[in-house]
């Protein structure tokens, strides 16, 4: 049996008085709701903020499962042979980041601990400053001896959207003829024998808008047969559902979609042991909104049917 | 002349975008077309910037109502927009990114755009609250079947779900709350996406054909179609 | 200026103050006062942003008024140097290529409409792009018709093509499934009954609701038909499917939206209070 230190002490105390505070005042409010009474917004809005607030101070976080359609994507980029080129599209901006930069981190370290070769592109002015994150957090950082330009380059954004994946799927160096820092791509020893998107093993697009992974299924995926694969934020994933396992070979869907792949890509690489994981830490704030806005639910229709019982009695 | 022009333009690169994308010796002028399509695209951002400064320059001439914070807007603006056209801090050449780290555009980028645009949306979150509380109603047997499917994914979409239901036995874990909401997303939720995806899809391409054979004109300014 | 405006005024410029001198003296490095300006100000807006809950106000409006300018300045930098400066000035002068440092790929002659040089062809963006801003100036901004009837003809014939096969044809085919998943007579799928997530009988439910889901979804949308009869029962279970949908749209619209409070809170309470450690 462990010893209680003193900071799980406190740290359970804290977890113990914040539930008696979220569970207590839910409580108080389904009270109200029976007796027919509202309550202000801006009530709502402090339970949602505590909610959050309390579980990421306690550092409270949970495993996770990969579900099938996360577990493809990872079984494919784990299937390739290693030296398999890969290519990564940054389709985000910064209100989608909290849920797509940790895909996009830990799906960019699997590529590369797996030995692929990683091009980077986007179609979202927003995504080349964003790729820099992955870039100084992961690439730099964790793969000191990744080569620039040999085992990863950065082609960085062209305006045009579907415009762009029209020209790149039959010809990518007339859309990209360098790379973000004006490199000439005959240089760039990783990008030789690439003349299309038919020449990549994989298509990877990281985003959540538009264009997003719908167009790179539609404008690249479908008239190559290069595999696509997404991550992209909650609000578009269930959208893509139609798409998969057809038209596109794995998808991660929201925050949970990141911790599934994050949880079950630490498990199965002991050298990532210590890796930084957003997403499983961010499932514990999660978890707790979900209940509260589960609740919140319930409240409002109780209050919904009491009121209306109450008009039906006048 | 204010019509045919736009409107013989209009019929010539949708009939060359589609044909070049059959025929391979066409495969080129297409690109260059496309290629032609990306760099008006830019001169779009350029007409949004241009639009920005004369919104807000006119409210502030005029002295609108809160002309005080289109200085604001505009300052902005030019700040960024000096940063990055003239790679203020870069630490490169000219050749470096516009975004490499350590540049005053990139220092503005992850500073006040990457903040702000990231809070905006985050405040999403109390509305989506207060929507859950106030409109999310079983009023009838539909909003029921929606509630109830909200209901699942919810719970299935975090720990929460399976700890509740981890009693189950294996031979009715379908029922579990997380087998439950993948259920919903990859059946259910599937086939109700796909109706709506093709519906959407016909509609785009009828759309497309109208616009490519000159019976859609209202983009041109014309009500009749 | 109410009096309340400028106590609230003088206490968050005080407070700006005291985090960036605390969050100065936590910071190491050789830009420790810079960076810890940044964190504050970053921390600052995000803040001014999150004051909207309680109502709009002078802090939110700067904050908005802020993001609006500097974003449309980004996407017309980055715009600028990886688009203009990257794909059209290279095509178009040598001189300008050398001057942005950019390799000149005009000496291949890519292709040749009517024996113009490669150079005059990729005129044609510049002057649509041009006729295009002519937009700002209203007695001019008919003109800007041409380049966006370009625009419109080029997304019509793109997407004619694509969401025809993609949208339609794929998707129409995908809902083709079959109905009888492994079946080997109906004695063993009785013997194999049960609720198991990846049993026989969960696999043909699922394949029969995505086949009469799609059907009765299509069912419901059309409305050329008046929705009596099977009809009508089809169109319900339409509905029923539908909102389904919206239902499983809305779960993970909350999660998304989560999120992002939870982004911006760790940012606070990680970067800016340095009070969580990850």
């Amino acid at each position: 049996m462990s010893v209680p230190t003193w900071e799980r002490i406190v740290g359970n105390i804290g977890v113990i008085i914040v539930l008696l505070l979220i569970g207590g005042g839910l409580v108080w409010l389904f009270v109200r709701a029976l007796r027919g009474k509202e309550v202000d917004r801006r009530v709502v809005f402090a339970f949602i903020l505590i909610s959050v607030a309390a579980p990421l101070l306690l550092t409270i976080t949970f495993e996770m499962k990969p579900t099938h359609i996360v577990q493809e994507l990872y079984d494919k980029i784990d299937n390739l042979p290693a030296g398999s080129r890969i290519l990564l599209s940054f389709d985000f901006d910064p209100p989608m980041a909290p849920e797509v930069q940790p895909m996009a981190d830990v799906v960019s370290r699997h590529v590369l601990t797996r030995g692929h070769k990683a091009v980077f592109m986007t179609l979202w002015a927003t995504g080349q400053a964003q790729f820099n994150i992955t870039l100084e957090d992961v690439i730099r950082r964790q793969f000191p001896n990744a080569v620039y330009g040999e085992h990863y380059v950065d082609l960085g954004y062209k305006a045009g959207n579907e415009g762009v994946l029209n020209v790149i799927r039959t010809d990518f160096k007339k859309m990209f003829p360098t790379d973000v820092n004006t490199v000439p791509w005959d240089s760039l020893p990783i990008l030789e024998g690439i003349r299309s998107c038919s020449d990549f093993d994989l298509i990877i697009s990281l985003g959540g808008g538009k264009p997003g992974v719908k167009e790179w299924v539609l404008f690249v995926g479908d008239p190559t047969g290069v595999p696509v694969a997404g991550g992209v934020a909650a609000v578009v994933a269930p959208m893509l559902y139609p798409y998969f396992p057809s038209q596109m070979c794995g998808l991660l869907g929201g925050i949970k979609g990141a911790a599934e792949y994050e949880n079950y890509f630490r498990d199965n690489h002991p050298d990532h042991t210590d890796m930084e994981t957003p997403a499983m830490i961010m499932m514990g704030p999660q978890t707790v909104a979900h209940v509260v806005i589960l609740a919140f639910i319930v409240i409002g229709n109780v209050l919904f049917f009491v009121n209306r019982r109450k008009e039906v009695k006048r | 002349m204010r019509r045919e022009i736009p409107l013989g333009i209009t019929i010539f690169v949708g009939f060359l975008a589609i044909v070049s994308f059959f025929s391979p010796p066409l495969e080129a002028l297409g690109e260059d077309f496309t290629l032609f399509f990306d760099i008006i695209a830019v001169f779009a951002f350029f007409l949004g910037g241009g639009n920005l400064v004369r919104i807000h320059a006119n409210k502030l001439i005029k002295k609108k109502p809160d002309w005080i914070y289109s200085i604001v807007a505009l300052l902005g603006f030019f700040v960024m927009l000096a940063a990055g056209l003239f790679k203020i801090g870069n630490p490169g050449d000219i050749s470096t990114s516009v975004t490499a780290p350590g540049s005053l555009f990139a220092m503005l980028y992850y500073n006040l755009n990457l903040p702000l645009g990231s809070t905006m949306y985050a405040l999403l979150a109390f509305y989506v609250a207060s929507a859950s509380y106030r409109a999310f109603r079983a009023k009838n047997r539909e909003a029921t079947v929606l509630l109830l499917a909200a209901f699942v994914i919810l719970l299935g979409s975090t720990p929460f779900g399976t700890v509740l239901t981890s009693w189950i036995p294996d031979s009715f874990d379908f029922l579990e709350i997380p087998n439950l909401a993948v259920w919903i997303m990859s059946s259910p939720n599937l086939a109700g996406q796909r109706a709506i995806l093709i519906g959407i899809g016909l509609g785009v391409v009828s759309m497309s054909l109208r616009l490519i054979l000159g019976i859609e004109r209202t983009y041109l300014g014309e009500d009749r179609g | 200026m109410s009096r309340l405006a400028v106590v609230v005024f003088v206490i968050v410029c005080a407070a700006f103050a005291l985090s960036w001198v605390l969050r100065a003296g936590a910071t190491e490095g050789d830009h420790a006062v810079r960076d810890a300006f940044l964190v504050t100000l970053s921390a600052f807006m995000t803040l001014a942003i999150m004051s909207f809950m309680y109502r709009d106000n002078p802090y939110y409006k700067f904050a908005e008024h802020l993001f609006v300018g500097i974003s449309a300045a980004y996407w017309m930098c980055v715009g600028f140097w990886s688009t203009i400066v990257g794909n059209l000035v290279p095509r178009i002068s040598e001189g300008l290529s050398d001057f942005f440092k950019v390799p000149y790929s005009g000496g291949g002659l890519d292709f040749d409409l009517f024996f113009l040089p490669y150079r005059v062809f990729y005129l044609i963006p510049i002057i649509l792009g041009i006729l295009l801003l002519m937009r700002l100036i209203p007695k001019t901004g008919w003109i800007s018709r041409w380049p966006l009837a370009f625009i419109v003809g080029t997304f019509a014939g793109l997407n004619l093509i694509r969401y025809l096969q993609s949208d339609f044809i794929i998707q129409i085919s995908a809902t083709f499934v079959p109905l009888f998943v492994e079946w080997q007579g109906f004695g063993d799928f009785v013997s194999r009954l049960s609720l198991a997530a990846d049993g026989q009988f969960i696999a043909m439910l699922s394949n029969l609701v995505i086949f009469l889901g799609v059907f009765c979804g299509l069912v419901y949308f059309f409305f050329s038909k008046e929705h009596t009869g099977w009809f009508g029962g089809a169109s319900r279970l339409g509905i029923w499917i539908l909102m389904i949908t919206f239902g499983a749209s809305f779960g993970y619209t909350v999660m998304g939206r989560i999120s992002l409070l939870v982004g911006r809170l760790t940012f606070l309470f990680r970067d800016w209070l340095g009070i969580i450690s990850s």
